[in-house]
């Protein structure tokens, strides 16, 4: 039996020629190429010379304008209306209210363009932000994407900027090229989403809003929206390996716009003042954020100030009064009684 | 510049003209020569900032400190509001309602004030369902406010919670809802759709008692109301109405009235057709018509009707007022009229009328035969100033299918008025001496008017009473397709075509009668000299 299943000597000696044939074979094909060098090949490089780094293509250099061209916008708008629409309602079940704050600004002519500045807890925000504004916006849209985050790889960029219309925005310097890149297309009237928070909440408490999106309204005149998102932060926050199924609310407020004597801080602290009654209307009621709004006495975003296990308490407890609470409260089983 | 009404005198070049018939349209062809039709303004162009433009009303009021002045904590703040009748269609969301008392309560919310009530100034008007009150309020507010029990709706037979605030010298007992009475300010928030509408028209008839509202909602009072559209001091019904306004405004509570016009912008871009001009009918207008009309001919009545009512038309807001009521009325008048009033010269032997799928009774429910009467005399024949369309003794001719269908929920008195008062007199002098108390007083009616949604038990007298002046004006009434025994029974005369409505009109106008149509929509009162 042993014998039987053993290559033959003989066999071996055979096909070890045949491999050396096919190797020399190539060699020999290859010959002329390598003879001929440079420029045909990489060239080598003198000593004592340093070669300068090639201009970067990744990152916040990295190329979307492609991504807006007609057959991307329809791929793009094909791609939202069917799958993305569908697994989002899959995963979050979005409730999406205050839609009719902007009606005013649908019926102008031509719609002007928005800048869309909503809480960020979750990867999931952006393709529910994209399901969730209203038209004629959401066929005109851009997502402000981490530079360093969705940008650098090509495959991510190129993915990033087909399917959700990305544009690389650097996170942590105000970078020329991102700002002029925006202010170009809202001035061709692409309308923006930017989460001013600058990334993911890393506890599930908000965070505080950077400038980007009251810098870009000063000196744009876009009006922003203020959008607030609830419970996407326990579908895919920040560690979680892999999504889970849940309920969410998004809640568009109404257009803001700097007032003439009003500098970018300010300008900011009032669209994070704006989020935060949003997100207490969602938490709430409209009445009862409103008269909180009016004494300042919205519950913050960004958490209580002590840290540590009661900052997560104090989480749940937030948790259990947005929708993906209600659910879970909608779950309780009840004792058997006979 | 949107173009003002006109009048087209009808020749042989002129095409079919458009007309209602309930459910459907058709067109008809005019007499040549001798027939005109009355064309309503365009829309006025909308407001350019609505929540900038509330919020310059509110804090600039009109003979009343600005509303953020009036509110305190610890105060009693009533916002009282519109019901579901008006507009028609129902409109486009945002509603004004909504604009309006979200940012009266932000103001609230900024001046402390806890003790809110929203009320629906029904009057005797039914119920409106949550999702009516939702559609006008938004989502926001009526979350907000409905689960805690401070958003309701006005109960005119609930006396424990009405209020009697004095008497008139003509013997009228002005009484309101309580809670608006006691209140430390009511905020009241109106849609004049038409002139008839707001002033102190909306307090005392929203939210008062039934015996407040029948002091003046009899057959008498609208035979003497001449002008229910045009000049208050032609009215008796208006008259009686400022009579209890200027006791409100003495010895009742503080009120801050906001008043809103929309423009005639009534249906969406796809139904462009029902409110162009027929010469003007673009080639997708021709096709929208012809592809409505064939299979609006087609499906059941239901669904027709279930087709218009989920209609929501654009009813842009074109001005906003508030402050003193008789102050900020007159403003609004003068807003309504500038969009609505065509200059007529002279009457006309024939009015002819277009009579449509809803009247502000039946919104979201069905014409029935008796709202046919009321929306062709009450409404549209009374859509004039100075003097009716139609000369005295002439004819009015309406197109509907006046079928004898009745909602079960929203109208159970109307179906017992058709079947036992009808029959019996169509004289509304009569039938308020002989029927009204029976329906007022009957325990069912009011059951269900205050725990469903059915209009109140005496709401039909008073929508026969609404064309009172019509019917003792025109000589005889005809009605174009309608079902003959049904039309019979409203004391009009049924015909099949609109050429045999003129062959029977002849006998009472003669043979070459002149023919005047009112084009609607949209709205338009016709200013006749």
């Amino acid at each position: 039996m042993a014998d039987q299943r053993s290559v033959p000597l003989s066999r071996l000696r055979q096909m070890a020629k045949i491999g050396d044939a096919a190797s020399s074979a190539l060699q020999a094909a290859l010959a002329p190429v390598r003879s001929l060098g440079f420029p045909y090949r990489k060239p080598t490089v003198p000593r004592g010379v340093t070669v300068p780094e090639p201009a970067p293509s990744l990152g916040a250099h990295f190329d979307t304008d492609w991504a807006r061209g007609s057959l991307a916008r329809a791929a793009r708008r094909a791609f939202v209306a069917g799958p993305m629409r569908a697994a989002v309602q899959w995963l979050a079940s979005p409730a999406v209210s205050g839609t009719d704050r902007l009606a005013d600004l649908a019926d102008l002519d031509p719609p002007p363009a928005l800048i869309f500045a909503p809480n960020h807890h979750s990867h999931v925000d952006t393709p529910l932000v994209i399901t969730a504004v209203p038209e004629p916006w959401r066929s005109k849209l851009v997502v402000a994407a981490a530079a360093d985050y969705f940008f650098d790889t090509r495959l991510k960029g190129t993915l990033a900027a087909l399917a959700l219309n990305a544009i690389p925005i650097e996170r942590e310097v105000t970078s020329r090229t991102s700002s002029d890149q925006l202010r170009r297309l809202l001035d061709d009237g692409w309308s923006v989403v930017i989460y001013p928070e600058g990334g993911r909440s890393p506890d599930g408490w908000g965070q505080d809003f950077k400038g980007g999106a009251a810098y870009l309204s000063s000196r744009t005149g876009a009006a922003v929206v203020p959008v607030f998102i609830d419970g996407t932060g326990s579908i895919f926050g920040k560690g979680m390996k892999r999504p889970r199924r849940g309920r969410t609310s998004v809640v568009f407020g109404a257009p803001l716009r700097s007032a003439d004597d009003e500098n970018t801080r300010r300008f900011n602290a009032r669209i994070e003042t704006s989020v935060t009654a949003l997100g207490d209307e969602a938490l709430s009621d409209w009445w009862t954020a409103r008269r909180r709004a009016a004494t300042g006495e919205s519950p913050r975003l960004t958490g209580p100030d002590h840290q540590g296990w009661r900052r997560q308490w104090a989480l749940a407890e937030r948790r259990k009064l947005g929708r993906a609470g209600q659910r879970r409260r909608q779950k309780r089983r009840w004792p058997d009684l006979g | 510049m949107p173009r003002p009404g006109f009048v087209l005198d009808v020749d042989r070049s002129t095409p079919p003209t458009l007309f209602w018939r309930g459910e459907n349209f058709s067109l008809e062809r005019l007499p040549a020569g001798r027939s005109r039709v009355i064309y309503p303004p365009e829309p006025l162009p909308a407001l350019k900032d609505i929540d900038g433009a509330i919020r310059t009303a509110l804090l600039h009021p009109i003979d009343q400190d600005p509303l953020p002045a009036q509110l305190f904590p610890g105060m009693r703040l009533t916002i009282a509001f519109d019901d579901v009748s008006l507009p028609l269609p129902k409109m486009r969301r945002p509603d004004t309602r909504q604009r309006v008392i979200e940012a009266v309560l932000d103001m609230a919310a900024e001046a402390g004030v806890d003790d809110v009530h929203l009320i629906a100034a029904l009057g005797l008007h039914r119920r409106m369902h949550d999702y009516e009150l939702r559609h006008a309020l938004g989502d926001r507010i009526f979350d907000a406010f409905h689960p805690r029990g401070m958003l309701y709706q006005h109960d005119a037979e609930d006396y424990d919670n009405l209020a009697v605030l004095g008497t008139t010298d003509h013997g009228e007992v002005l009484e309101i809802n309580k809670r608006a009475a006691e209140s430390d300010l009511i905020v009241y928030v109106n849609i004049n759709s038409v002139p008839m509408d707001g002033g102190w028209k909306s307090i005392t008839t929203g939210l008062a008692s039934y015996r407040c509202l029948s002091a003046h909602h009899t057959g008498e009072t609208l035979q003497n109301t001449r002008s229910l559209m045009g000049h208050r001091e032609h009215s008796a019904l208006h008259k009686s109405i400022w009579r209890l306004g200027t006791l409100l405004r003495d010895s009742g509570p503080k009120i801050f009235q906001i008043e809103t016009t929309l423009n005639t912008d009534m249906f969406p871009e796809q139904f462009s057709f029902i409110s162009s001009r027929e010469w003007e009918w673009s080639a997708r207008e021709r096709a929208t018509y012809l592809a409505t009309t064939k299979a609006l001919s087609k499906v059941p009545v239901k669904m027709a009707r279930k087709i218009f009512h989920s209609i929501q038309g654009p009813h842009q807001m074109t001005s906003v007022q508030a402050g003193e009521t008789s102050a900020v009325h007159e403003r609004t008048l003068a807003k309504v009229y500038e969009q609505q009033l065509v200059h007529v010269e002279g009457q006309t032997d024939i009015l002819t009328l277009g009579i449509p799928f809803v009247c502000p009774y039946n919104p979201d429910g069905v014409m029935n035969p008796i709202l046919v009467m009321c929306m062709g005399l009450g409404y549209l024949f009374n859509m004039y100033r100075n003097k009716p369309l139609v000369r005295e003794g002439g004819v009015i001719i309406m197109t509907h299918p006046t079928y004898r269908d009745f909602d079960p929920v929203h109208h159970p008195s109307y179906i017992d008025f058709f079947e036992q008062v009808l029959p019996d007199t169509t004289d509304p002098v009569v039938m308020g001496q002989k029927w009204e108390k029976a329906y007022a007083e009957d325990e069912w009616y009011r059951h269900l008017y205050r725990t469903g949604n059915a209009y109140h038990g005496v709401h039909p007298f008073y929508a026969w009473y609404w064309g009172a002046h019509g019917q003792q004006w025109a000589g005889k009434v005809i009605i174009v397709g309608g079902d003959p025994s049904t039309v019979r029974r409203l004391g009009f005369t049924p015909a099949s075509t609109l050429d045999d409505a003129f062959e029977i009109a002849s006998d009472v106008v003669g043979r070459t009668p002149t023919v005047t149509h009112l084009h609607v929509p949209a709205l338009l009162v016709a200013d006749v000299h």
